[in-house]
């Protein structure tokens, strides 16, 4: 922000830009986190759910009578008893024509689509009782076959898996931008075409899914703990299937331990314990095992792109075409859908270039795997990956460097605001101060000679880089308007209490990322008084302001400005008061470091503990018709994008062992502009996290099914988490670009390092593998695969 | 997951396990880190009805050295393995693969003897036994029986143990300076079980010669292979790419996640190579 007159948030004793620790971080490293798992509450039960073994089978009959009898049973229910107190749901949403999907149960019913479907509860005293009896039960199961190759999904002779939908195609979508047939027809265009996979894979969060629903017939009230990024949506979901009232539902979190989209969606399961509380008149904890949550958790990423660009020789791009497929398990997830992962590639490739056409097709399937939805970076990985995969092959098919192709097409820094051929509207972005930072960061002159000189002794390097966008802060163009009740706005409540301090509460949530610290900066600025007396209360949905919650990196952007707002009204609040007390014009004061001073002068005027002990205890003395409002409240949401962009720039440095086809990071370099940096070791934590994350789907992370449906990497010791030991240093820069939309300006920055890491990765490798002609764009890229490529095995 | 019900003894002598080994036959577990076994636990893929917890039996734990083999108490930790200065001056091959043994957190509770008795195809001590010419002291109620690492892994995590016996302790020859060895292995992460890994020894004199060696593979089959065909051939005029073809008749990798047999037999080619020149180096 250099360069601009000082703003509101800029004064003197400003929070907004400092790496202030968060205020929860000590708590949880003392072990005095409040995870579901750890609150006990009287005549609590807890709840095993009997899963499906099998990908796709009709439920003949269920024998639980020995299980009824075993110990410490409380009682077994069937998906059909269930279905009696929990209605279906579908998971469709109006705006995204044609998507249809069929009624979902918590259980099922008849029959099962995926292996981990859940199939019979057990509730007991202990969850280890409530395990031992659900292996008690034995299902009488007629197996059927199951569509598991999603490229044969939509054949003929593939069965249908809800014969009521006619077929297995749950959404597709075409859209064309431009003249793309007039551009791969350019008498000078050389087009490159390929064929990517993104490996299917899912969230890891070190907290697994988690709730515990407390039924309380006698107010007639469902209280649930529930570990969830989105409080008043779960309080919507329980309402509606439950047939409750909203206000009869309230949802809690506690502590949340990491979510990346996991946790914003509604789960079977989860709905299943609620109802079982319900049924019961008591509380019911269920706790997702690992393994559980291997086949239960949604999964992502499961497509295949085939896609191909035309460049020409001079290095201008004309145009980019992609056909993508993908397979979403036998259900579109409830309420946002599994068609917005195939719906966001199509309005996210080619996003950071110039075009003259572009044509993107998504095509979304059922299978009968496990469910997949939104996740981390929704369709960016994807859409990053595809695009700057064909960045680079046309680079080289003209002979040019990568990062010369790049400055020539990306969206010149003063184009904007702007629109994307796919129809998407850009603010402001900084595509080519990110990549000149980039470059500069990793010294990519230093780092192309080393890689010729190393060359030459046989050691293979790669350097691959990756330009990306990032959508965040949705406006009610991404699920309101297709029926869904999910917020995009958010509250945000600031309240001065007598000692001085700031009790805040916000409609977003806290899961480890952070949240809270920044929602605690941006009231401590606005208001004035310092960041450690201000206490911030999130994930409750009877206390805070409605909202969204937590996705689409909106908390910083959304949540941040109604904290902002809220808070400057408060100061107004406050300084009509002191300005009663102080016998001034308030417009004279100001208030820093929790006192109220002289705005000119800077002197000490009045502490806030003093204002706060004459409004509450002596409000006598204070003249009779003075407002004391020391609370406020305000809410924001976006108006004039449908979304807000950020952008970036990544780079990955690596060594391909060309003998065992093993990968070696050597180094990542993100640089980003998510708008108003609030808190730079916070987004610098994001960033990482998301590049690790990212790198987990490029090299690691992989839901591997059999043809029957079966997943086989149903472990953490076949499902590769990547872990420190084989992550590189991290190197992150920012450049800043508020959005003019908001008085804050931040942009959201959780998702940008999970967008551009599989891409640069990629194409770092396939760098190191060109001297062989040899280049792998299957997802992950493991060493079998690298072998493969080079024709080793 | 939480376990299936199971009693639980700390036996206090090892008379008190041997007890509990016949009383409850198949049905008894020995305990010692844990580190395989309590996750076999909770997965369910075991379901014992006793478990007999032999961490308080102080006489199966330390490492001694006798005449020329280093004796190696079948409670000794992998950490402590990591720690000895024994391992490190005559066992150098065991202490370089160690470190290659999962994570410090599971090193410090895994034990020598649970790795040996567990027999897990990709696991490191199996080969380094077969390597290097070990004897596995099994004990019973009626006294020590000693087995040769070669014909103590039987199978998928099969062994010679007999019921009522535990694996007391393991007896390595103490290695004279011309023999060397390596492990090497690879793994997708660190800590990982290796998908192919080799644990190699050799005689080497000055004429750059490998004499007696021993080539034995990890991760590629039901045990550890000792890679005989290879061995041969890396002894004789062929050398180092004669070994390698020899790997085609001495290996019958399986199909993983990881990758088709010939990707396993393809690293197992790499490791061999790579580990001949570590042994010449
Ligand atoms: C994440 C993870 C990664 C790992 N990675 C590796 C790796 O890379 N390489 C590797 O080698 N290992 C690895 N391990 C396994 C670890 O080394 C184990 O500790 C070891 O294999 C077993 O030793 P333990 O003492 O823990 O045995 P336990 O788990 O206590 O027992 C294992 C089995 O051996 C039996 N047993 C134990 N002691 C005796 C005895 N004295 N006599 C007879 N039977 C006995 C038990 O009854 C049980 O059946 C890993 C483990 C984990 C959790």
């Amino acid at each position: 922000m250099t360069g601009s007159p000082l703003s509101e948030i800029d004064r003197p004793n400003s929070y907004i830009g400092r790496s202030v620790p968060r205020p929860n971080a000590r708590r949880l490293v003392a072990g005095r986190g409040a995870y579901v798992d750890d609150l006990r509450l009287p005549r609590m039960a807890h709840v095993a759910f009997l899963r499906s073994p099998h990908a796709h089978a009709r439920i003949l009959a269920i024998h639980a009578e020995e299980a009824r009898r075993a110990p410490g049973v409380i009682r077994v229910v069937t998906g059909r008893e269930l279905a009696a107190h929990c209605t279906p749901w579908v998971g469709v949403l109006h705006h995204l024509k044609g998507l249809k999907s069929a009624p979902q149960h918590a259980m099922a019913v008849d029959r099962a689509c995926w292996q981990g479907e859940p199939v019979c509860a057990v509730v007991a005293r202990s969850r280890a009782e409530a395990e031992d009896a659900a292996a008690l039960i034995r299902v009488d199961w007629e197996e059927l076959p199951a569509v598991t190759d999603m490229e044969t999904a939509l054949d003929p002779a593939t069965p249908v898996i809800h014969p009521d939908l006619g077929d297995n195609l749950a959404f597709r979508r075409e859209h064309v931008g431009g003249d793309p047939d007039a551009a791969f027809a350019d008498p000078e265009a050389v087009v490159v075409e390929a064929t990517f996979h993104t490996g299917r894979h899912t969230g890891v969060c070190l907290e697994g899914r988690s709730i515990l629903a407390d039924w309380n017939p006698a107010e007639e009230r469902l209280t649930v703990y529930q570990s969830t990024q989105a409080p008043h949506m779960m309080q919507t979901v329980f309402a509606r299937h439950l047939g409750l009232r909203e206000g009869q539902v309230r949802v809690v979190c506690k502590d949340v331990g990491g979510s990346y989209g996991i946790k914003v969606h509604v789960y079977p399961d989860e709905v299943a314990t609620a109802a079982l509380s319900k049924m019961l008149g008591r509380p019911v904890k269920f706790v997702a095992d690992r393994i559980e949550g291997m086949v239960s958790d949604i999964h992502a990423r499961d497509h295949r792109l085939r896609a191909r660009a035309a460049v020409r020789r001079d290095g201008t791009l004309l145009a980019m075409e992609v056909d993508d497929l993908t397979g979403i398990g036998p259900y579109s997830v409830y309420p946002r859908t599994s068609a917005v992962e195939g719906n966001q590639v199509v309005n996210l490739c080619g996003g950071p270039y110039v075009l003259k056409g572009y044509r993107a097709k998504t095509t979304v399937v059922f299978q009968n795997k496990t469910p997949t939805c939104q996740y981390r970076a929704v369709g960016h990985p994807i859409a990053t990956a595809v695009t700057e995969g064909l960045v680079d092959l046309a680079a080289e098919a003209i002979g040019m460097d990568p990062a010369e192709i790049r400055r020539r097409n990306l969206i010149p820094d003063d184009a904007y605001p702007c629109t994307s051929l796919s129809g998407m509207r850009f603010e402001a972005l900084s595509h080519h101060k990110c990549l000149a930072r980039l470059l500069e960061m990793m010294d990519y002159e230093r780092l192309r000679a080393e890689q010729a000189e190393l060359r030459k002794h046989g050691i293979h390097r790669g350097i691959g880089l990756a330009c990306f966008i990032e959508l965040t802060n949705p406006s009610p163009f991404m699920y309101g308007i297709g029926g869904a009740r999910i917020s995009a706005m958010d509250g945000a409540t600031v309240r001065l209490d007598p000692d001085g301090s700031l009790a805040v509460a916000s409609g977003v949530t806290e899961q480890g990322q952070g949240t809270e610290a920044i929602l605690a900066q941006i009231a401590a600025t606005a208001v004035g008084v310092p960041v450690e007396r201000v206490r911030v209360v999130t994930g409750d949905t009877e206390v805070t302001p409605y909202g969204g919650g937590t996705w689409a990196s909106r908390g910083a952007g959304i949540g941040g400005e109604a904290m902002l707002q809220a808070g400057l009204a408060l100061k107004e609040g406050i300084l009509a008061v002191a300005g009663a007390m102080l016998q001034a014009r308030p417009e004279t004061l100001d208030i820093r470091g929790g006192v109220v001073v002289d705005r000119a002068s800077g002197a000490e005027r009045l502490p806030l503990e003093e204002l706060g002990r004459v409004v509450y205890f002596r409000g006598d003395t204070l003249p009779r018709d003075l407002p004391r409002e020391l609370v406020a409240t305000r809410h924001w949401t976006p108006k004039e994008y449908p979304f807000c962009f950020t952008n970036g720039a990544q780079a990955s440095y690596l060594e391909v062992d060309v003998e065992t086809g093993f990968v070696r990071l050597l180094g990542h370099w993100c640089v980003e502009d998510c708008g108003t940096v609030i808190n730079p070791m916070l987004v610098e934590e994001q960033i990482r996290g998301g590049v690790v994350q990212g790198i987990g789907g490029a090299l690691f992370e992989h839901c591997v099914y059999s043809p029957e449906g079966q997943l086989l990497s149903g472990s953490l010791a076949d499902y590769l988490v990547p872990m420190s030991g084989e992550m590189p240093d991290i190197h992150v820069g920012h450049v800043e670009t508020p959005t003019r939309e908001s008085a804050l300006g931040a942009k959201g920055a959780g998702e940008a390092g999970t967008a551009g890491a599989p891409a640069a990765v990629q194409n770092a490798i396939n760098d190191a593998l060109r001297p062989f002609g040899a280049r792998v764009l299957a997802q992950p890229f493991t060493p079998a695969r690298i072998l493969a490529a080079l024709g080793r095995i | 997951m939480k376990p299936a019900p199971f009693a639980y003894l700390r036996a206090r002598s090892l008379a008190e396990a041997f007890d509990a080994l016949d009383r409850h036959g198949e049905e008894a577990r020995l305990l010692a880190g844990g580190q395989s076994l309590i996750p076999a636990l909770n997965l369910r893929l075991a379901t014992p009805a006793v478990l007999v917890d032999i961490n308080g039996l102080a006489g199966l734990a330390g490492i001694a050295l006798q005449g020329g083999v280093v004796r190696i108490g079948a409670l000794t930790r992998h950490a402590a393995l990591e720690a000895s200065e024994i391992v490190a001056r005559h066992l150098p091959l065991l202490a370089e693969a160690v470190p290659q043994i999962a994570h410090p957190a599971i090193r410090s509770r895994g034990t020598l003897g649970g790795s040996i008795a567990l027999a897990d195809p990709a696991a490191e001590l199996p080969a380094c036994a077969l390597a290097l010419d070990a004897t596995i002291v099994a004990m019973g109620r009626a006294g020590e029986r000693r087995i040769a690492a070669r014909d103590f892994f039987r199978g998928l995590y099969q062994t010679d143990l007999q019921p009522g016996e535990l694996v007391a302790a393991v007896e390595f020859p103490v290695q004279p300076p011309e023999r060397r060895g390596c492990v090497l292995e690879l793994a997708r992460r660190q800590g990982d079980y290796a998908i192919v890994g080799l644990a190699a020894a050799a005689t080497v004199q000055g004429d750059g010669a490998l004499r007696d060696p021993r080539l034995v593979f990890f991760g590629v089959g039901p045990t550890p292979v000792r890679a005989a065909a290879a061995e041969a051939a890396l002894a004789g005029a062929g050398g180092v790419a004669a070994a390698q073809a020899a790997l085609e008749r001495d290996l019958d990798p399986p199909a993983d996640l990881h990758g088709p047999p010939q990707f396993r037999r393809h690293l197992a080619r790499v490791l061999l190579g790579r580990a001949a020149a570590r042994l010449l180096g």
